[in-house]
């Protein structure tokens, strides 16, 4: 298993650094002069000299990508050209929304998911597999701005003045505010990495919260999520669903169930103990896979729901030629996504011996 | 006696058409493929005939009517003195239907062409890469596995950064990020059907690799092909579509689904239907696609047991 991790490891580095390389090179070639963008119509051609002397724009790209690569090990994004503002700091103060968002939908769309998959593979052929797989075909193929605001009309104003009305928009209801959790367990001498990492779960609604023991804005902070989460998910709920009837039908059919099930088990300790467990080793991967595109729903999502992530900011960002920003933000969530696929390879490994041992 | 050339290949393009007719036959078989297929031949039929059946002018406002009108069908009882607009008038005083009906021909094109070029890209990547070996398919794999390790849509917006927000350029994105996709599918089939006997034994005659390659190797290695491409065709209007409601893709006017839908975003509390034809058109569409692919991928696996 080490000898498995550190290969994993190792194969890390190309990819991350391709992904750093990728993106610093697609961003210089977005159109129009930074100095322009920061500066005005109306800088001249002095002071331009001086704000690339300054941000280092006159050397050439290798060294320029040296400079971004030696900032970037010291936790530096560099500078937003639109409002100067620090780009780590708009990234802590974003990113957690999304990645928030992602994860709740990754769980709402894992439980659902495996659960309709095993329902229909157990009751395979019926009307309630027939049922649940035309969802699944129908889920697909819905794009999630659509099913978003469907949802939203749904639950916001059919259901309007009923216990289950919820939100259309915005993270928190107006007036409720979110209590950093530097301020509540009073660590302000934190500093560095550890604040980083604080702070970053600080700006999750709902985890901050929850840690702070603050039920009414726990409860505000998930009946705000439910929707967008629900949304951001479908597509994957159908995916997961899928994956998880085929590989339990493909289990189903081995010998060691016709054993199990020869023996005298009952029927549900032969798909919970033995047959499902075999079945997850796919499902695990699926569930990983679908990280980059519940990533990339959650930045549309937020965007219908008025929720204050990377998106609406990403957008505003390349209208303004803001390449330090965009840069940031795409690196950071690949980055993410890089990371959990690991996780998940990780997990694959533990679980599946074979793939170790290759 | 040796057998005569002619009967030789005779029998050989008699099987393969007999291949192909298998594989029709056992897609229409699946009930599933069966609706995907009506479904898209449909929308292809709207789309060819948009101009005839548009009552309005997709992009030109019409004068003498109020926004957001809901929809008059005369066979439905609306009086004969209102004017008949089918799915109603949008926001910008349009008609709606007849926006929606340009609309299928740019989605079908969106997706065709997006998938075309990468489809192309990727499999040209992939083939060389697989066949050559070596050094080159090292350098072109990383760099699709760099490509693959960002998430799909986000790539996507990034490089409509670089190129600038617009339709074409929004196809643009799309194709470059599904390229790594069809690449290493095609690398994949070229790998496992390079070191067949009949390649083998052409390259023992002296036939060029060119020739071997485009073929030999390559119409045996398409099946996957064909099945992801237009899995991914439905794929492409997702997030073309998806482009375009963020105001990355196609610019007002043009009748894109996309750019409809976030248009009428603010009137989802006054005039829902104006959010939910279109909704409805695109899931429609890519459910078509989704449902043919998936029957292409039974119809065309001859390992499958039927």
């Amino acid at each position: 298993m080490l000898s498995f991790l550190a290969r994993r490891l190792l194969l890390l580095i190309p990819v991350l650094f391709g992904i750093l390389f990728i993106t610093f090179a697609l961003a210089r070639m977005i159109p129009g002069d930074p100095c322009i963008m920061a500066l005005g119509e109306r800088a001249t051609a002095e002071q331009c000299f001086q704000y690339r002397e300054r941000f280092g724009l006159n050397d050439s790209i290798p060294v320029q990508f040296m400079h971004y690569l030696g900032n970037l090990a010291q936790g530096n994004l560099g500078n937003s050209l639109r409002t100067s503002e620090a780009v780590g700091d708009v990234v802590l103060l974003r990113l957690p929304m999304t990645v928030e968002l992602a994860f709740t939908a990754m769980l709402i769309a894992s439980i659902v998911g495996i659960t309709l998959g095993i329902i229909s593979a157990y009751w395979n052929n019926s009307p309630i597999d027939v049922m649940t797989m035309m969802g699944a075909n129908l889920g697909v193929s819905m794009p999630v701005f659509f099913s978003g605001l469907m949802l939203a009309y749904f639950f916001a104003i059919v259901l309007l003045d009923t216990p289950l009305w919820l939100p259309p928009s915005g993270r928190l209801t107006s007036g409720i505010t979110l209590t950093p959790l530097v301020e509540t367990f009073h660590w302000q001498n934190l500093s560095g990495a550890p604040l980083v990492v604080v702070t970053f779960i600080s700006n999750m609604a709902t985890i901050n919260s929850l840690i702070s023991g603050d039920w009414p804005v726990f409860w505000d902070a998930l009946r705000h999520l439910i929707l967008p989460a629900v949304t951001v998910g479908s597509i994957s709920t159908a995916i997961i669903a899928r994956m998880t009837r085929s590989s339990l039908l493909d289990v189903m059919g081995l010998d060691y169930i016709r054993t199990a099930r020869a023996k005298g088990l009952r029927e549900q300790l032969v798909i919970f103990r033995h047959a499902l467990r075999n079945a997850m080793l796919p499902i695990i991967t699926i569930v990983g896979l679908q990280l980059g595109h519940l990533l990339g729903g959650a930045i549309l999502t937020e965007t219908i729901f008025g929720l204050p992530g990377v998106g609406q900011i990403m957008v505003d960002s390349i209208y303004a030629r803001d390449y330090p920003a965009l840069q940031a933000f795409v690196v950071v969530i690949a980055v993410i996504f890089v990371m959990v696929n690991l996780i998940v390879d990780i997990s694959y490994a533990y679980l599946d011996p074979r793939i170790r041992l290759q | 006696m040796e057998p005569d050339n002619a009967t030789v290949s005779g029998v050989a393009t008699q099987t393969r058409r007999n291949l192909w007719l298998d594989a029709l036959r056992h897609l229409l078989e699946k009930r599933s493929a069966v609706v995907g297929l009506s479904v898209l031949i449909g929308l292809a039929a709207i789309a060819l005939l948009a101009p005839a059946l548009a009552t309005h002018d997709p992009i030109q406002p019409l004068s003498d009517i109020k926004r957001n009108t809901p929809p008059c069908i005369h066979l439905l009882g609306c009086p004969d003195s209102q004017p008949q607009h089918i799915f109603g008038i949008d926001g910008n005083n349009r008609d709606f239907f007849s926006r929606m009906l340009y609309g299928a021909r740019l989605s079908l094109i969106i997706g065709f062409a997006t998938v075309s070029l990468a489809l192309t890209v990727g499999t040209l990547l992939g083939a060389v890469s697989g066949y050559v070996g070596g050094w080159i398919d090292n350098v072109i794999m990383r760099i699709m596995d760099v490509m693959l390790a960002f998430p799909f849509l986000l790539l996507a917006i990034f490089l409509v950064a670089v190129l600038g927000p617009g339709l074409i350029n929004a196809l643009l994105a799309i194709s470059i990020v599904s390229i790594p996709g069809y690449a290493r599918i095609a690398r994949a089939s070229v790998v496992s059907v390079k070191e067949m006997d009949y390649v083998t034994a052409d390259r023992a005659l002296g036939v060029s690799p060119v020739r071997i390659l485009f073929r030999r190797i390559l119409p045996n290695a398409m099946t996957p092909l064909i099945v992801q491409g237009t899995l991914g065709i439905g794929t492409a209007i997702i997030s073309a579509a998806a482009l375009s409601f963020l105001g990355l893709g196609a610019q007002p006017p043009t009748p894109e689904w996309g750019i409809m839908l976030a248009e009428e975003r603010n009137n989802l509390f006054n005039a829902p239907h104006l959010l939910f034809i279109p909704g409805v058109a695109i899931t429609l569409t890519v459910l078509g696609f989704n449902l043919l692919g998936d029957g292409l991928r039974d119809a065309l696996d001859p390992r499958l047991n039927r």
